[in-house]
C-alpha cells in the first residue's frame, strides 16, 4: 500500500472545446484553494471554438510550485478523441477518471493504472432533459465524483457556485444538486477518498487568483489610461476586453454616465498603435495590446514614436512564434523584436512581468515611465502568466502616488517667457520638455516629425543636427541593470525590481 | 536647403481678425514645392478660412503623412502643432489625437498616394467611425515626390509625361467617402479659391467626418494634355453643383438669393452652410441620389465639385463613444484611479 500523495499531484482534464468544461474546471481548481491549498492550472487550447481537443491541467502543490511538473497523476478522460494518449500519460500507479456510460474493450486500458469509471452520461441522461443541461451538468457530476475521490470539502465548493450564479439564483440548485449526484455516486461505488487528498492548509493566506491579462487591464486602469486601441488576436485580446469592463465599472460617470475612457477597436494594428501615438503626443495616457504578428506590423510605428519622442505603452502578450506559429501556445518569443523594434537605431524600454501581480504593477508604472522618458515602453508578458488564473500577492495601491507625467510646459511657463526647443535637453539627461498641443496661442507649438530636425523640431539633414540628436537619444536611455538614468534608477529600484 | 523662416515684419495697417489676428498669423514657414504648385494654393485657401472663421491658431491640430500634400502643413498654420506622421498613417495618428483632446480641430492634409494606396484602408475606417475632422486629399493622381508614378487615383487611360498609358481604374475617394458614411462631403479644386475657401471653412464647422478631395494639379508631371488631373482638364470638365456660403454664428446674413435656390443647413456651432443650387437636380442631403448623380457624371466625364453631401443630423466618434465632454489629457488621478479602497474590493472578489 503506497503512501497517498496529499496536496502534491497533478491532475489533467481532457474535455473538447466548448462543452462549457473551463467553468467546471476553474471551479474545482478554486475549491482547492479555498482549503488553503496552492494550485496552477493551464489551459492547453488549440485555435478553435468548437470541436477540438482542450486540456486543463491543475497542479497541486503545498509548496507553492508553479511550473508545469510533467506527468498526471489523475486523467480525467472526457474525450474520445485524445483517449489514447491522454491514457498514456498516465503515470504508473494513477488513476484514470471517465465516463463509462458505455463499456470500452479492455485494450483502451493499462493494467498498472486504477480505473474508476462514472456513468456521467447516464445519469445526466437520467436526470436532465434538456441537451445543453445534460452536457454542462456532465461537468459538474464529475467535479462532484471527484470531490468525494480527493476529500475536498464539499461545502466550499457549495459555496463557490453560490458566488458564481449570485444573480443568477434559480442556476444554484441544479448545479448543486449535480454536483451531489457525482459525489455520492462515487462514494457509493469507490473507496472515498483516493491516493491522491487534499488536505485543509495554509499556503494561499490573502494570495489572489488571477489571470495576467485582467491583471495588466486592471494596471492599466490605476496607471490613468484612457485611451486603449487594439486588435483582436490571440493571447491579447482578453487584456482589452478586460479594460473596457473594468472601465465601465471604475469609469463611468455616475450622474451623467459619461465615460472617461475610449476602447478603439482598430481595423488593424498599424492603426491601433497609431491611435496610441496620437493620443500620447496629444497627452493622453494610452495603450495597445497584441502578440508577435502585431508587433512585427507595429514596427515603422514604433521608429516614429522612439525618433519622435512619443510617449506608447504597449503589451505584447508573446505566443509561439515566427509568423502564425502557434498562436495559442506560450513562447517568450519576441524579446528582440521589441528590444530593437523599427529599421535605423532604436532601443526599447522593456519590461517583464514574472506574474499577474506585476502585470498589474508593470501595467500602472508604464505609462510614468512612457511619459517621463517621452518613449514607447513594452510590457512583455506570455500567453502562460496572461491567459492562466496564477496565485499571486494581492495588488497594493498608494493613494498619495502621482502620475508621473513627464516633462511638460505650461501655459504660464510660456507666457512668462520660457524658452521652448522641442528637443533642447534642458536638464542634460537627454529628455527634452514637451507642449500639449493647444497649450498657448502664440508660443510653445512645435512641428512633429518622422524625419531629422533640428533642436528646435525643424527639419533638417545636417549631419551635426542628426548627431546631436542620436546621441541625446542615447543619453535618455536606461543603458543597463545599473540604469545611467538617474530619474529611471530612483524608480526602478522604489520598485524594488533588485 | 532646410527650413525658411517668415521675416516677422508686417505691414501696420494689415488687416487683423476678430480676435486680432492677421492673415500673417496664420501662416508657416516659406514652401518648398514647385514654383507653382496646386497645394501651394489649398494652403493659401487653408490660411484664409481660418483667418476668416476667427480660429485662434493654437486651438487647431494639423497632421499629415508622407508625400508633397503631407509636407504642406509646414507652410501654414505656423502657430499650431503639427504632426507629419508615417506613409498612409495620418488618419489613424489623427483619431487618436482627437481622442485625447475632443476639444481642438483636427486638420488632416493627405495625398492620394498616401490616402488612396497605402493608406486607403485607414481613410476608410477613420471616415466610417465618424472622427470629427477635416480631411483633405491633394489629389494630383501621380506621386510627385518620388517623380512622376502613377497614383491611384489617375484616371484609366490617361498618359504620364513620358506618354505612358494609366491601365489601372481609378480609386474615387468621393464614392468611396459617400459609400463609408462622411457626414461632409465636397470636392474643390486647388485652381478656384473663390468656391475651395466656403468648402473648407464648412468642412471646419461641421462636426463629424468632412471629407474633401481637392483636386489640385502637379506642375511637374501631371499638368501635360493626356492628363486629366492638369490645370486645362479640370478647368474644362469641372461642373459645380452649387456655391457655398458659411455664416458664422450671430452672423447678419447679408447675401440675397432668390427663394428656392437655397438650402441652409445648420451645423453643432451655430453655424449655417447656405448652399445656392447650380444644378437644379442635386440635392446635397439625399446621399443615395447624389451618388447616383456623380456616378452618371462621371460616366459623362465630367468633373462634379462644391458640396456633394450634408448630413444634417451628422454625429461623431466621441457621441458614439460617449466620452466625456472634457478632454482626456486635463484628467487627473482624481478621476482616473480607482483607489486603493477599491482594489482591495477587488483582491477580496478573487480569492
Amino acid at each position: 500500500m503506497p503512501q497517498p500523495k496529499v496536496n502534491d499531484f497533478v491532475i489533467k482534464f481532457a474535455n473538447v472545446n466548448g462543452s462549457g468544461s473551463a467553468s467546471a474546471n476553474q471551479l474545482f481548481a478554486k475549491s482547492i484553494l479555498r482549503m488553503g491549498v496552492p494550485v496552477s492550472p493551464r489551459n492547453i487550447f488549440p485555435s478553435n471554438i468548437h470541436g477540438l481537443p482542450t486540456w486543463y491541467e491543475v497542479r497541486v502543490s503545498e509548496a507553492g510550485y508553479l511550473g508545469a511538473r510533467g506527468g498526471v497523476d489523475l486523467m480525467v478522460a472526457m474525450n474520445p478523441q485524445t483517449w489514447d494518449r491522454d491514457v498514456l500519460g498516465i503515470e504508473p500507479g494513477g488513476y484514470l477518471l471517465y465516463d463509462s456510460t458505455k463499456s470500452l474493450p479492455p485494450s483502451k486500458f493499462r493494467e498498472d493504472i486504477n480505473v474508476i469509471g462514472v456513468p456521467l452520461t447516464g445519469i445526466g441522461t437520467r436526470e436532465y432533459s434538456d441537451p445543453r443541461q445534460r452536457q454542462l451538468f456532465r461537468n459538474i457530476i464529475y467535479i462532484g465524483a471527484l470531490s468525494a475521490l480527493l476529500a475536498i470539502d464539499m461545502a466550499e465548493i457549495e459555496k463557490l457556485i453560490r458566488e458564481q450564479f449570485s444573480g443568477k439564483d434559480s442556476l444554484i440548485a441544479p448545479n448543486i444538486q449535480a454536483l451531489h449526484l457525482g459525489h455520492a455516486y462515487a462514494t457509493e461505488n469507490f473507496e472515498c477518498p483516493i491516493d491522491l487528498q487534499v488536505r485543509r492548509g495554509d499556503g494561499v493566506g490573502d494570495k489572489i487568483f488571477i489571470e495576467g491579462n485582467e491583471a495588466a487591464a486592471l494596471g492599466c486602469v490605476y496607471g490613468g489610461a484612457t485611451v486603449a486601441a487594439w486588435y483582436p488576436i490571440t493571447p491579447s485580446s482578453s487584456l482589452a476586453e478586460a479594460f473596457e469592463l473594468h472601465c465601465r465599472n471604475y469609469r463611468s460617470d455616475r450622474k451623467t454616465g459619461k465615460n472617461r475612457f475610449a476602447v478603439i477597436q482598430a481595423e488593424d494594428e498599424l492603426a491601433s498603435i497609431g491611435m496610441v501615438i496620437g493620443a500620447g503626443w496629444n497627452g493622453a495616457r494610452a495603450f495597445t495590446c497584441t502578440s508577435g504578428p502585431g508587433i512585427s506590423l507595429m514596427q515603422e510605428f514604433i521608429g516614429l514614436a522612439y525618433f519622435a519622442e512619443i510617449p506608447a505603452v504597449i503589451f505584447d502578450v508573446q505566443r509561439g512564434g515566427p509568423s502564425t506559429g502557434m498562436p495559442t501556445r506560450t513562447q517568450q518569443s519576441d524579446v528582440l523584436s521589441c528590444a530593437y523594434a523599427s529599421h535605423g537605431d532604436t532601443k526599447h524600454v522593456l519590461l517583464f512581468p514574472e506574474d499577474p501581480h506585476e502585470c498589474f504593477e508593470f501595467a500602472s508604472s508604464a505609462f510614468d515611465f512612457a511619459e517621463r522618458l517621452q518613449t514607447p515602453v513594452f510590457v512583455l508578458s506570455d500567453l502562460d502568466i496572461a491567459m492562466n488564473d496564477r496565485l499571486c500577492e494581492p495588488f497594493v495601491w498608494d493613494d498619495s502616488r502621482a502620475y508621473d507625467r513627464g516633462k511638460l510646459v505650461s501655459h504660464d511657463e510660456l507666457e512668462a517667457g520660457a524658452e521652448f526647443g522641442r528637443y533642447l535637453d534642458v536638464d542634460g539627461d537627454g529628455v527634452a520638455y514637451r507642449t500639449y498641443p493647444g497649450t498657448h496661442p502664440t508660443r510653445g507649438s512645435f512641428f512633429t516629425r518622422g524625419t531629422s530636425k533640428d533642436r528646435y523640431a525643424r527639419y533638417s539633414e545636417a549631419g551635426p543636427d542628426y548627431q546631436d540628436n542620436m546621441q541625446r537619444l542615447l543619453r535618455s536611455r536606461p543603458r543597463d541593470p545599473s540604469c545611467q538614468n538617474r530619474w529611471f534608477r530612483k524608480h526602478a529600484s522604489r520598485r524594488n525590481w533588485g | 536647403m532646410t527650413y525658411i523662416a517668415k521675416p516677422k515684419l508686417r505691414h501696420p495697417r494689415l488687416a487683423t481678425n476678430k480676435f486680432g489676428f492677421t492673415h500673417r498669423d496664420y501662416e508657416g514657414a516659406v514652401s518648398t514645392l514647385c514654383a507653382g504648385c496646386g497645394h501651394d494654393s489649398i494652403s493659401a485657401a487653408i490660411i484664409q478660412s481660418c483667418f476668416e472663421l476667427n480660429l485662434p491658431p493654437h486651438r487647431i491640430a494639423k497632421l499629415s503623412g508622407i508625400g508633397c500634400s503631407s509636407k504642406t502643413p509646414t507652410y501654414f498654420l505656423g502657430s499650431s502643432h503639427g504632426f507629419n506622421s508615417v506613409h498612409g498613417r495620418m488618419p489613424s495618428v489623427l483619431t487618436g489625437a482627437n481622442l485625447a483632446n475632443r476639444d481642438l480641430i483636427y486638420l488632416g492634409i493627405s495625398g492620394d498616394g498616401d490616402s488612396a494606396s497605402i493608406g486607403l484602408g485607414q481613410f476608410a475606417h477613420s471616415v466610417r467611425r465618424g472622427v470629427n475632422m477635416v480631411y483633405v486629399v491633394e489629389n494630383n493622381g501621380v506621386y510627385g515626390l518620388t517623380k512622376g508614378q502613377f497614383s491611384a487615383t489617375s484616371d484609366r487611360g490617361s498618359k504620364s509625361k513620358k506618354g505612358a498609358a494609366n491601365l489601372d481604374a481609378a480609386v474615387d475617394m468621393v464614392m468611396l467617402a459617400m459609400e463609408l458614411g462622411a457626414t461632409y462631403v465636397a470636392r474643390g479644386f486647388s485652381g478656384d479659391k473663390s468656391q475651395l475657401v466656403p468648402l473648407i471653412k464648412g468642412a471646419i464647422v461641421h462636426r463629424g467626418a468632412a471629407f474633401i478631395d481637392c483636386i489640385s494639379p502637379c506642375i511637374a508631371f501631371n499638368n501635360h494634355s493626356g492628363s486629366t488631373k492638369g490645370f486645362d482638364y479640370v478647368r474644362e470638365h469641372n461642373e459645380a453643383v452649387n456655391r457655398l456660403d458659411v455664416m458664422l454664428p450671430r452672423e447678419p446674413i447679408t447675401a440675397e438669393y432668390e427663394p428656392g435656390e437655397v438650402e441652409e443647413v445648420a451645423q453643432h456651432d451655430g453655424s449655417v452652410l447656405r448652399l445656392r443650387k447650380l444644378a437644379e437636380e442635386y440635392g446635397v442631403h439625399d446621399r443615395i441620389a447624389a451618388m447616383n448623380y456623380l456616378q452618371n457624371s462621371k460616366a459623362a466625364g465630367e468633373i462634379v465639385t462644391g458640396v456633394l453631401h450634408v448630413d444634417p443630423e451628422a454625429d461623431d466618434l466621441h457621441d458614439n463613444l460617449n466620452t466625456l465632454n472634457a478632454p482626456f489629457n486635463k484628467l487627473t488621478e482624481k478621476e482616473l484611479c480607482p483607489g486603493s479602497a477599491a482594489l482591495e474590493k477587488f483582491n477580496a472578489s478573487r480569492r
